[in-house]
C-alpha cells in the first residue's frame, strides 16, 4: 500500500513542470472539459478529434526518447508501422470474437516493442552516438518502407492478409469491446473517443510517474552527460535500451490505433514525411516536457490540420519553416518558451512587490 | 555464359555500386567528418544538382556544362544555407540534424510547388556495349570513373592546397587554428559550400540516369548515410573503403534477389558494422595508429 502511495508520489517531480494544487485543478479541468465533449458535439467530429489524440502517443515517445534520453530516433514511424501492419495481419486472420481485438493490440505492440529490443540491443550495446543512432533508425525506417511498398503483388499475403503494396491494407475489423448483449465495435466515433482518451490520460500519468522515478532520473543525467552517468556506475546501455523499448511500444500504441482508427494502413506511414511530422510537433512544443509535448502536439496538430484544408500544398512548406525557426530561435520548443517567458514575468512582479 | 562475361559482369556491378554509393556519399562525408554536422537535406542538394542540369541542357548547354552548373548552384545553395542556419547551430550538433531536416522538407515541397511533380529528364549519353548475351551502358563507366576522380580530386584538394591545409587544421584544434590567424567560420562555410557541391555533381551526373522528381534525394539518402556511418568520419580512410565493401554486399546480394535485397543487405551491413566498430572504418583505422 505504501508502495502504491510512493508511486502516486512520483506524479510531480523534478522532471516534469505543472506542480501543486494550481496544476492539477487545471488538470481536472481539462480532463472534465474532455469527457463532457462528445455531449455537445455529434459522433462525426468527436470521430475526427480521435485522430488528433492517436498521435499524442507517438509525440510522447519521441519526448521520452529524444527529449529526456537525449538520443534522436527517426525510427518511430518504423514501430508505428510494424504494430499497425500487425494489428491488421491479426485480426484479418483472427477475427474480432471475445474481445481478440484488445488482445491483438497488445500483441502488435508487443511485435514492435521486441523489434526495438533487438535493433536497439545492436545500437546501445555498440555505442553509437546520439547522431549516429538517427541515421541508423531512419535507414531502417526507409527500408522498411520500401519494403511494405513492393508487397503489392498477390504473393505477399500471411494467412488471409494481403499486404498489399501501396494500395494499403484494409478491412481489418475495428477494436470490439465484448458485451453480453453482443459485442461492442468500436468505430471512429464516440465509444473509441472515450477509449483513446482513457488510454492517453493513463500514458501520461504513468510516465511523469516514470520520469520522475529513480529511473528517470537516470534517463535525463545520461542526456545530460552520460561519461558521468556511467562513472556513477549505472550501465548506460541497459538504461537507453528500456527507454527505447518503452517508446517503441508507445509508438507502436500510435500505429495500432490509427490503423484501429481509420481501417487502414499504408507504407507511406513509415516515409520521410511521415518520420518527420512528430518529430515537428515534438520540436516545436517542448520536447523536454510531457506536458509542453502533449499541448504542442495537439495545438500543432490542428494548426497543420487548418492549414491542409486552406492551403494544402503549402502546409509542408510553412511546417519545414516553423521547424528551422524553432530550432534557432526557441531550442526548447514554443511551449516551454511560453511557459519560461511567464514564470520570468511572475518572478520578476514577486521580486517587485517585495 | 563462360567465366569471363561473368566476371565482366560481376565487376560492372560492383562498379555501379561502388559509383552510386561514393558519389552519394562524399559530399555528406566531408560536410560530416570536418564539421560534424549531419546534413539531412543532403538529398535536396541532389535534387537540386540534378535539376539545375536538366534545366541547363534543356536550355541548350552540352551535359558536362550543365552538370558544372548543377554543381555551382548547389555550392551556391549551399553558402547560403550554411550562413543562414548552419553557422548558429554548431555547438548543438543534434540540432543540426533537425533544422536540415526541416530545409529538406521545404526543399521538396517547394520543388513540388515550384516546378511541378515532374521533370523532364535528359537522356542517357554515349548508349551501350556488348558483351556476351548483355548489353552495358557506357555512361555508367564514366560514372565509374567520375567517382575515382573525385575521390582523387578531394585527396589534392585537403593534401595539397593552401585551403586543405587551413581545413584540417580547423577540424583539428579550431580554437588553436582561429588563434593562429585562420578564419575558421570562412573555412567552414567554404566545407559546407564543398560538400553542397559535391552533392550537387552526384545529382548532376546522375541526371541523365533517373527520373527528376521533387523526392528523388531519398533515393541517394539511405545509400550515403549507410556509407558515411559504416565509413566514419574520414573520406579516404572512411568513404572510399566502405563504398567499396558495401558495392560487393549491395551488387552480391541485388544480382542474387533482386534491388530491394541489396538495400537490405546494406542495411544489415550497417547494423553488424555499427556493433563491432562504432567509430566505422577510419575510426578503426585511426585507433590503431594511434
Amino acid at each position: 500500500m505504501t508502495g502504491f502511495l510512493a508511486l502516486f508520489r512520483r506524479l510531480e517531480g523534478p522532471q516534469t513542470l505543472g506542480r501543486g494544487p494550481g496544476f492539477w485543478a487545471l488538470f481536472a479541468l481539462v480532463l472534465a472539459g474532455a469527457l463532457a465533449y462528445p455531449l455537445f458535439s455529434d459522433g462525426y467530429t468527436v470521430g475526427n478529434t480521435v485522430y488528433f489524440f492517436v498521435w499524442v502517443f507517438i509525440a510522447l515517445s519521441l519526448s521520452l526518447i529524444w527529449g529526456y534520453g537525449g538520443s534522436l530516433s527517426f525510427g518511430q514511424t518504423a514501430f508505428f508501422g510494424i504494430a499497425g501492419y500487425g494489428y491488421g495481419i491479426l485480426t484479418i486472420n483472427f477475427g474480432a470474437a471475445y474481445g481478440f481485438t484488445f488482445i491483438a493490440l497488445l500483441l502488435a505492440v508487443a511485435m514492435a516493442a521486441l523489434v526495438a529490443a533487438l535493433l536497439g540491443y545492436f545500437m546501445f550495446f555498440g555505442r553509437i552516438s546520439g547522431v549516429f543512432l538517427g541515421i541508423v533508425t531512419l535507414a531502417v525506417t526507409l527500408m522498411l518502407e520500401r519494403f511494405m511498398a513492393q508487397t503489392a503483388g498477390p504473393e505477399w499475403r500471411i494467412g488471409a492478409a494481403r499486404l498489399n503494396g501501396f494500395n494499403g491494407m484494409s478491412a481489418m475489423p475495428p477494436l470490439t469491446i465484448p458485451w453480453f448483449g453482443g459485442p461492442i465495435p468500436l468505430f471512429a466515433d464516440i465509444g473509441l473517443y472515450y477509449v483513446v482518451l482513457g488510454m492517453l490520460v493513463l500514458v501520461y500519468l504513468a510516465l511523469r510517474m516514470l520520469m520522475n522515478s529513480a529511473f528517470g532520473n537516470v534517463i535525463v543525467a545520461i542526456r545530460e552527460n552520460p561519461e558521468r552517468a556511467e562513472m556513477l556506475g549505472y550501465d548506460i546501455r541497459k538504461y537507453q535500451l528500456i527507454t527505447f523499448v518503452i517508446g517503441a511500444a508507445l509508438a507502436g500504441l500510435s500505429g495500432v490505433l490509427y490503423t484501429v482508427w481509420g481501417q487502414y494502413i499504408t507504407p507511406s506511414s513509415m516515409g520521410m514525411t511521415a518520420a518527420s511530422l512528430p518529430l515537428i510537433w515534438v520540436a516545436v512544443g517542448g520536447r523536454s516536457d510531457l506536458t509542453a509535448t502533449v499541448i504542442g502536439t495537439l495545438v500543432v496538430l490542428s494548426g497543420f490540420q487548418a492549414l491542409t484544408i486552406y492551403g494544402s500544398q503549402y502546409a509542408l512548406v510553412f511546417m519545414g519553416v516553423l521547424l528551422v525557426l524553432t530550432v534557432l530561435i526557441a531550442p526548447n520548443g514554443l511551449v516551454l518558451g511560453i511557459i519560461n517567458w511567464i514564470a520570468k514575468l511572475v518572478t520578476r512582479r514577486k521580486q517587485e512587490a517585495a | 555464359m563462360d567465366i569471363a562475361t561473368l566476371a565482366f559482369s560481376a565487376l560492372y556491378q560492383f562498379g555501379d555500386a561502388f559509383a552510386f554509393l561514393v558519389l552519394s556519399a562524399c559530399g555528406l562525408a566531408v560536410i560530416f567528418g570536418m564539421m560534424g554536422v549531419i546534413n539531412l537535406a543532403h538529398g535536396e542538394f541532389i535534387m537540386c544538382g540534378a535539376y539545375v542540369t536538366a534545366a541547363t541542357v534543356h536550355a541548350g548547354l552540352p551535359l558536362p556544362l550543365g552538370i558544372l552548373c548543377g554543381t555551382l548552384a548547389s555550392a551556391f545553395v549551399g553558402v547560403l544555407v550554411e550562413l543562414l542556419v548552419i553557422r548558429h547551430l554548431y555547438e548543438r550538433p543534434l540540432d543540426t540534424i533537425v533544422a536540415t531536416w526541416g530545409l529538406s522538407l521545404i526543399a521538396t515541397q517547394g520543388t513540388l510547388i515550384l516546378v511541378g511533380s515532374t521533370m523532364a529528364g535528359v537522356g542517357t549519353p554515349f548508349g551501350s556495349f556488348q558483351v556476351g548475351a548483355y548489353s552495358y551502358s557506357i555512361y555508367r563507366i564514366v560514372l565509374f570513373a567520375a567517382a575515382l576522380g573525385v575521390l582523387g580530386a578531394l585527396y589534392a584538394l585537403f593534401n595539397w592546397t593552401r585551403f586543405g591545409v587551413l581545413a584540417r587544421a580547423t577540424i583539428q584544434v579550431p580554437h588553436m587554428a582561429a588563434a593562429l590567424g585562420v578564419d575558421t567560420r570562412l573555412i567552414y562555410s567554404l566545407t559546407f559550400a564543398c560538400g553542397a557541391g559535391l552533392a550537387g555533381l552526384a545529382g548532376g551526373l546522375y541526371a541523365p540516369t533517373m527520373t527528376l522528381v521533387p523526392t528523388m534525394g531519398a533515393t541517394f539518402i539511405m545509400e550515403a548515410f549507410v556509407t558515411v556511418v559504416i565509413g566514419g568520419a574520414d573520406v579516404f580512410l572512411g568513404t572510399a573503403p566502405a563504398g567499396g565493401i558495401l558495392a560487393i554486399v549491395k551488387s552480391g546480394m541485388t544480382s542474387w534477389q533482386g534491388q530491394l535485397f541489396g538495400q537490405i543487405g546494406l542495411l544489415i551491413a550497417v547494423i553488424i558494422v555499427v556493433r563491432v566498430l562504432p567509430k566505422g572504418i577510419s575510426g578503426f583505422v585511426l585507433r590503431e595508429r594511434t
